[in-house]
């Protein structure tokens, strides 16, 4: 009777939850899929009818999709190949005992808690542009001819400027890893001779494959849907050199007011995130067993 | 010999360490100090790194020209409501979790994380139409409800594994004892369940304050937080590095200091406790 009780009691405290994020998943979800089958554009009211696959067939055989598509993986992977290599390095850096340790350690942390539109502004202007930027500045006293990085390199300046951001996030976690590392293990291996190469690769390195993964997959789950560093710097271009998946579908929504094709673009960015968010879930899922 | 292999080692990583910790932080330096310059001086070079004149002349620009505390206080409203509202939902559904678990409550858990793998894009045109229909565009209140509902996932898993710490034990310990449910409440599971909620609520707010994609799609003049009316100083028309500086300080500092004293708790929020 009383298990009775408290499983009803539990239900009522869950359901709030639940029925929200049931409502706030459903619905928008349901509606994107409907919007997706039918052409209907804003500008046209009115006139919306069915088209079957035809937005799919638009949005996939679009020149721009595959570009953005193409974008998209390298912009992930960029910032993913600077944030684990660089944040592992960084992480057995900060765990090596220094002085001011821990004032590093803020310094190194700080940039994941600036807006991406602060960052992206900070970079674009300060640093990148190439007159009064600090990085044409540094050009010409190396004799060198500055670089317009946004005009010329727009994907490359993008993904700097989002490493920037997210390489804190990956120190962080794997330095949380590694100070869970067990010390004596360590000191065994160096007992029996060895060196500091084998025991990062035979020990360390296997420890931190947990934090890893998880780095790898929460950073791509995040970087999938860049959109404020693109729209601040570059608006997507020149052309569409700059152009994510995120961007073309809002430039497709917002600015040709194209529902029918932004959805189906929504569907596709959605199918996307969910091979990666399936291995995710699975690892997270593992963990809460044990 | 051996002393002074380690004291040598130490000072090397010192450099080292210092120079890359001065270098990622450097941007954030160069806006602080870009921020006191005057106009001319923020687009000089050679750029001036100390010795100019300083001048608190842009933090006033910035509010009499563009009303900047109304967005700081949007930026408020914002990140706090959605997240008081958040707390507001998920700490009974954490609890029942937590101490009451059915058969499928891993389930419940595993579907709150799947929704946050959705990626907003997926979502930007209904929930753009259903605002524009609702007369939400614009609102600040639209936007408290949309952070809230993205949030809460994390909030729940958040809250989550901290209440799974709290031995059930105790309470019974406390019932034998002849507590009463409020003194158990309290003296027990307040107490214990405040650290928990306190870092909950810290790095939502961080993630609501510096939240991108909805404010910039979802407001205009009126409801525009921080991160959002930020955006508008990227018109190319005219350069207003300083004045672009000043705001951008005021909108990092409050953060990067809870963020600085978060560092912990946002590594197990933001992996869902799959590394503490």
């Amino acid at each position: 009777m009383a298990t009775l009780h408290t499983r009803t009691n539990a239900r009522v405290m869950m359901s709030p939850a639940v029925v929200m994020l049931l409502v706030w998943m459903v619905i928008p979800l349901g509606m994107t899929l409907y919007f997706s089958f039918l052409r209907y554009n804003l500008l046209m009211p009115g006139m919306e009818e069915f088209t079957g696959f035809g937005n799919y067939e638009f949005f996939l055989t679009d020149p721009a999709f595959l570009d953005a598509l193409f974008n998209t993986l390298l912009l992930v992977g960029g910032v993913l190949l600077v944030t684990v290599v660089g944040g592992t390095f960084l992480a057995l850096l900060i765990d090596q005992p220094f002085w001011g340790q821990g004032i590093v350690r803020l310094l190194v942390i700080a940039p994941f808690f600036v807006m991406p539109t602060v960052s992206a502004l900070v970079w674009k202007n300060m640093f990148m542009h190439p007159v009064n930027g600090l990085f044409a500045w540094i050009a010409h006293g190396l004799g060198l001819e500055p670089v317009d990085w946004l005009a010329v390199l727009p994907l490359f300046s993008i993904t700097m400027i989002v490493a920037w951001g997210w390489l804190p996030f990956a120190t962080l976690i794997i330095l949380t890893a590694l100070q869970s590392l067990d010390q004596e293990q360590k000191e065994a291996a160096e007992m029996d001779g060895a060196g500091s190469v084998s025991i990062f690769l035979y020990i360390t390195l296997p420890h931190l494959a947990r934090a890893l993964t998880v780095v790898i997959l929460i950073e791509t789950i995040f970087l999938l849907s860049v959109f404020a560093e693109i729209l601040v710097t570059t608006n997507g271009g020149p052309g569409t050199a700059s152009t994510n998946i995120s961007y073309l579908i809002y430039a497709q929504a917002l600015l040709q007011f194209d529902v029918g094709g932004a959805s189906a673009g929504g569907v596709v960015a959605i199918i996307l995130a969910n091979i990666v968010a399936i291995f995710l879930i699975r690892m997270i899922g593992k963990n809460l067993e044990t | 010999m051996a002393r002074e292999v380690t004291r040598r080692r130490k000072i090397t990583f010192t450099v080292i360490g210092w120079l890359i910790g001065l270098t990622l932080f450097f941007p954030i330096l160069w806006t602080i100090l870009t921020s006191f310059k005057t106009e001319g001086e923020a687009i000089a070079t050679p750029p001036s790194f100390l010795f100019f004149q300083w001048t608190f002349e842009n933090y006033f620009e910035v509010q009499s020209r563009s009303d900047y505390l109304k967005h700081a206080m949007n930026s408020v409203v914002i990140s706090l409501g959605s997240t008081g509202l958040g707390l507001l939902v998920a700490i009974p559904a954490a609890w029942s979790m937590a101490f009451s678990p059915t058969r499928r409550t891993k389930d419940v858990l595993m579907w709150m994380l799947s929704t946050k793998m959705l990626p907003p894009v997926g979502v930007l045109v209904p929930i753009y139409l259903l605002f524009r229909d609702f007369d939400l565009l614009d609102t600040r209140i639209g936007l408290v409800m949309v952070l809230m509902l993205m949030n809460l996932p994390i909030i729940v898993w958040m809250l989550y594994t901290y209440f799974k710490e709290i031995p059930g034990e105790i309470l019974e310990a406390a019932r034998m004892d002849g507590a009463t449910l409020g003194k158990e409440i309290a003296y027990i599971l307040a107490p214990m369940a405040v650290p928990g909620i306190a870092s909950t609520l810290l790095l939502n707010i961080i993630l609501a304050w510096n939240e991108a994609f909805w404010t910039l799609n979802l407001t205009a003049a009126d409801a525009a937080p921080l991160s959002a009316f930020i955006a508008s100083y990227s018109s190319p028309e005219g350069l207003f590095w300083a004045k672009l500086s000043a705001a951008s300080t005021l909108a990092i500092a409050p953060i990067l200091v809870m963020g600085w004293f978060s560092q912990k708790q946002l590594v197990r929020g933001l992996t869902f406790g799959a590394v503490k």
